[in-house]
């Protein structure tokens, strides 16, 4: 029998996990192997080099592009200063000279013969990456960043906006089908990653920028909700960049969906305790899915057993939710897995399995529409 | 991979790559002809668990053996070969286009000259083009450069000055990309592809402006002349770094490579070869669509030149808010016919999106997904036409006015009017219930006119057909005029447009299994049953300002072909337009569901 697979988002209570830091361009390595390090510790450094002033030193000075050379007070390397002269012309039988004085501080990068312009490098940016997981060095990668590893509770959402964010886990709704309302954002929220319950509303969202909030996690939002807080309509699934002041995840969808019982039970046992978040969400090769890393202390270690993930097979029993309409959100699980054609109300055709809710009621849906639910 | 002797084939494993799902085919020697036997399918698994293209080419190689009965994977996972018994096959071919989009930034010395033919380039290969830069696009230097840092493109494609033009503009461009050290998406050990593709004299200077941290590579100038465009070495350079640099990061991809009995082919290649050897063999104009989950890839055929199109932003389920986002809401809405709440749209639209493997199961989600389904065709065949223009190597008269417009030259070749074969593949045509739906989801996009023949691709055959070409062009020949292609039938349309009510046209069918003669009014659609296989003459008298191809008002006769729907005598008008008011529209639109019998 063929193994029907279907993907899932994994949420577990500990899980040994690894995390790559590395810097966008090659630089100096901060953490050795063996070193304990928190998220937000520096753990690699690099400069990127400095914005660019272009300088059409040729239209300015009324040169053609060959004689700005002769005319540079400043050879390429040298730096600059605000005000200072870089050219000055020749003038006519000494008199009329033309001069530029550089408008930035810089580096003179290069001046061309060609075009008759000149390139100001700017200061370089200081460019650090956070540890993010709080947890052990176990690889440095020379000029490049390093492995971290933990024992973590793991939590991934299914869409975000915004990079990556730290704070304490605030519980906001007391159950998880409650909607996340701006009545439910305090003030001493700020810095937190506040939990909600199912949707996150557009308000509650404000409410939680103008309180400072780190990042804000709910079962699910309205679209509408994400354009008004985007201030444009979302095109593609590739976010991370997003400057809205917090980071966003919903664990479900778009809607009024509850979070997962297991979610957000797992969120609130670890309620108070450190959380490294990150939003960003890539749907296609190479996907990334929006997360909630929670490191576990020793004790906590002690008390709860490693998990191994299903490989994704659907099997009799397995946990699923279905993830469409008409019966987006439910959990049940696998009661049958025919291997024959069914013909659904669209009259499509298409590979089935029964699910069985609480309650004894079952379904046919088709296995493209079901997610494992994850251990 | 050895060379295998065709005569010894006997069962060709097919496997295609998508976005989202992964397709694998049987095609196996019956009464020594080659069929197509068997068809299964599975989600791509790019994604964790798995991550692993591979765990889905075995999860869909082990439905199609199961289904055949045939043991095709080992206990090692591996495919088996050669065939013995009910065991194994003796090829395993693949095409793919796995991955979802190449981001890449153009630049040209003119907005509306090279940088609009760089654009065209990267449009054409595949790539979801960023921005475009150019000298005269109203941003200061420094902003430019602001927007080149800020972008993490895979790709950049520089071009301009024609060759023995301006050298000094696109130095001046070079000399602003490259102190600006954009950054590639995928980490630090990438270096960032440049492509040059302007003036030849200026290559020289192009390349000491670049340092090592790019791999620049020249290839001939794309617009040597300013009538004239050579898109396609830049077009191919982008497509190989396209290919290569995806599909790197689409995990597994190293492994199918090994185990393919030839190389890889991207499926817009393989189907657009298939599309070729059609309109030759029949000596015909032909538009073929493939919309998958990330892309909807268009070719044409017009008077024996090709086109290819891959609308990287245009698809049923990465990009399906993308296609949302650009039609606009109303205009999508004019395909439903019940009322839906703009709210719950959208956010189905994303559910989609995030999770893109889920397939429709009521009616209400059919309707709706065959609603984005046309929009996505109709741009994405906008975009097309915006490509395949006259500027390949035709020579025209212009004004300096007319240069700059772009408005006169630079005229599409893709005429409806000429059009002889629409083609339609890809998940949500081909899998459509009801043939009368797919017939529908294309002429609402695509809006023929005159008398077109419509066809699907019957299981998406048309990639694997493409590859298999390469080892066996036998079997692919006649596996494509058995199995693959379905025939819808024919759609009769003139061009024009007149109140609701008024004559359109009057026909007159006659053929041995139909005859039958009647009055289109404006704003009509009728469906005349006539089986596959059947063909019949039909005489066409188009009232004034319509035109069935003859000219306006001018009658024409011609033939019609048969197939699963039959003839669709469409008096709508081109261009297509539904009344304005919503309820209008609606009722309407009802009409034409229920004369074409679309939904249950």
């Amino acid at each position: 029998m063929a193994h029907a697979y279907t993907p899932g988002l994994k949420v577990t209570s500990r899980i040994r996990h690894q995390s790559r830091r590395i810097l966008p361009i090659a630089g100096e390595v901060l953490a050795e192997p063996g070193k304990t390090v928190s998220a937000q510790d520096v753990v690699a450094q690099t400069f990127i080099p400095g914005d660019i002033a272009p300088v059409n030193l040729a239209n300015l000075l009324s040169l053609s592009p060959g004689d700005v050379g002769e005319c540079m007070l400043k050879k390429e390397g040298d730096r600059v200063e605000v005000g200072e002269s870089l050219a000055r012309t020749k003038g006519i039988f000494g008199f009329f000279k033309n001069e530029y004085k550089s408008q930035v501080a810089g580096t003179l990068e290069s001046i061309s013969h060609v075009t008759g312009q000149l390139i100001i490098r700017g200061e370089p940016h200081p460019v650090q990456v956070a540890a993010y997981l709080a947890g052990e060095v176990v690889e440095a990668i020379s000029g490049e960043g390093v492995v971290i590893e933990a024992d973590v509770s793991f939590i991934q959402g299914i869409f975000g906006i915004g990079g990556e964010a730290f704070g304490p886990i605030r519980m906001a709704c007391e159950n998880a089908d409650e909607n996340l309302t701006p009545d439910r954002i305090q003030r001493d929220m700020q810095g937190a990653v506040v939990v909600g319950g199912a949707r996150m509303t557009c308000d509650a969202v404000q409410k939680a920028i103008d309180v400072g909030v780190a990042a804000v996690v709910s079962g699910g939002m309205d679209d509408q909700d994400l354009k008004d807080i985007l201030g444009y309509d979302l095109g593609v699934a590739i976010t991370g960049s997003e400057k809205v002041g917090t980071t966003l995840i919903i664990t479900e969808g778009f809607g009024d969906i509850a979070m997962a019982d297991r979610t957000f039970r797992l969120l609130s046992s670890r309620a108070g305790d450190e959380a490294a978040v990150n939003g960003s969400t890539q749907i296609r090769a190479g996907v990334m899915r929006p997360e909630i890393v929670i490191p576990l202390s020793s004790d906590e270690k002690a008390r709860e057993p490693e998990h191994t993930h299903n490989d994704g097979f659907l099997e009799i029993g397995t946990a699923v939710r279905v993830i469409r309409d008409p019966l987006f959100g439910r959990i049940g699980s696998v009661a049958a897995l025919p291997p024959e054609l069914y013909a659904l109300e669209s009259e499509s055709k298409a590979r089935v399995l029964q699910v069985e809710f609480d309650g004894g009621e079952a379904v046919t849906v088709p296995r493209a529409n079901v997610e494992l639910i994850q251990n | 991979m050895s060379q295998l002797d065709p005569s010894s084939i006997n069962v060709i494993l097919a496997t295609d790559c998508g976005s989202t799902t992964t397709k694998a085919i049987l095609i196996e020697k019956v009464d020594g002809v080659y069929r197509q036997t068997f068809r299964g399918e599975a989600p791509t698994t790019v994604e964790e668990p798995a991550a692993d293209v591979t765990v889905g080419v075995i999860n869909a190689v082990t439905e199609v053996g199961e289904l055949a009965g045939r043991k095709l994977v080992d206990e090692s996972g591996q495919i088996i070969r050669p065939a013995s018994g009910s065991d194994g096959c003796d090829i395993y071919i693949s095409t793919s286009s796995a991955g979802g989009g190449l981001q890449m930034m153009v630049a040209g010395v003119v907005r509306e000259m090279t940088a609009a033919s760089a654009k065209r380039a990267a449009l054409g290969a595949g790539a979801i083009v960023m921005d475009t830069i150019a000298a005269n696009d109203k941003r200061l230097p420094h902003e430019q450069i602001k927007r080149i840092r800020e972008l993490r493109p895979d790709m950049i494609l520089i071009s301009g000055g024609t060759d023995g033009g301006t050298k000094t503009h696109v130095v001046k461009l070079a000399e602003l990309i490259a102190p600006a050290k954009p950054q590639p998406r995928f980490g630090n050990e990438y270096r960032m592809p440049v492509i040059y593709a302007g003036n030849k004299e200026a290559a020289g200077l192009v390349e000491e402006t670049f340092d090592e941290s790019v791999a620049l590579s020249t290839v001939p100038n794309l617009r040597p002349q300013m009538e004239r465009e050579n898109l396609g070495p830049a077009r191919d350079a982008i497509h190989d770094l396209f290919l290569e640099h995806v599909m790197a990061h689409a995990p597994g991809y190293d492994r199918l490579i090994e185990w393919t009995n030839a190389p890889i082919m991207p499926t817009p290649g393989a189907v657009g070869n298939i599309l070729q050897t059609i309109a030759e063999r029949q000596g015909i104009n032909a538009v073929g669509v493939d919309i998958g989950g990330a892309t909807t890839d268009v070719f044409s055929v017009f008077g024996g030149t090709f086109n290819r199109t891959v609308s990287a932003n245009l698809g049923m389920s990465y990009s399906i808010s993308n296609v949302c986002a650009e039609a606009t809401m109303p205009m999508l809405m004019r395909w439903v016919h019940f009322d839906m709440d703009e709210r719950e749209i959208r956010n189905r639209v994303k559910n989609k999106m995030i999770r893109p493997t889920t397939i429709p199961q009521t009616i209400e989600a059919l309707v709706f997904e065959q609603a984005i389904a046309r929009e996505a065709l109709r741009l994405a065949y906008v975009q097309h036409k915006e490509f395949a223009t006259t500027l390949k190597g035709v020579q025209q008269k212009r004004t300096v006015g007319d240069t700059f417009s772009q408005e006169s030259g630079g005229q599409t070749i893709v005429d409806n009017m000429q059009l002889d074969l629409l083609v339609a593949s890809g998940g949500v045509l081909s899998h459509a219930p009801r043939m009368q739906q797919t017939a529908s989801m294309l002429i609402d996009a695509f809006e023929p006119e005159g008398i077109t023949h419509l066809a699907k691709d019957s299981i998406f055959m048309m990639p694997h057909l493409g590859v298999l070409a390469q080892v066996h062009p036998q079997a692919a020949l006649e596996v494509f005029e058995r199995d693959c292609l379905i025939y819808l039938g024919t759609c009769v349309a003139p061009r024009g447009t007149s109140k609701l009510g008024k004559p359109c046209f009057r026909y007159r069918i006659s053929g041995d299994k139909l005859n039958e003669s009647g009055e289109m009014r404006c704003g009509e659609m009728k469906l005349i049953a006539l089986g596959n296989g059947n063909a019949a003459s039909i005489a066409l008298e188009p009232s004034r300002g319509f035109d069935v191809g003859a000219g306006s008002g001018k009658p024409l006769e011609g033939s019609v072909r048969g197939g699963t729907v039959g003839i669709v005598l469409d008096a709508r008008g081109r261009p297509l337009a539904l009344p304005d008011d919503r309820a209008a529209a609606r009722e309407t639109l009802t009409g034409w569901v229920r004369e074409l019998d679309l939904y249950p």
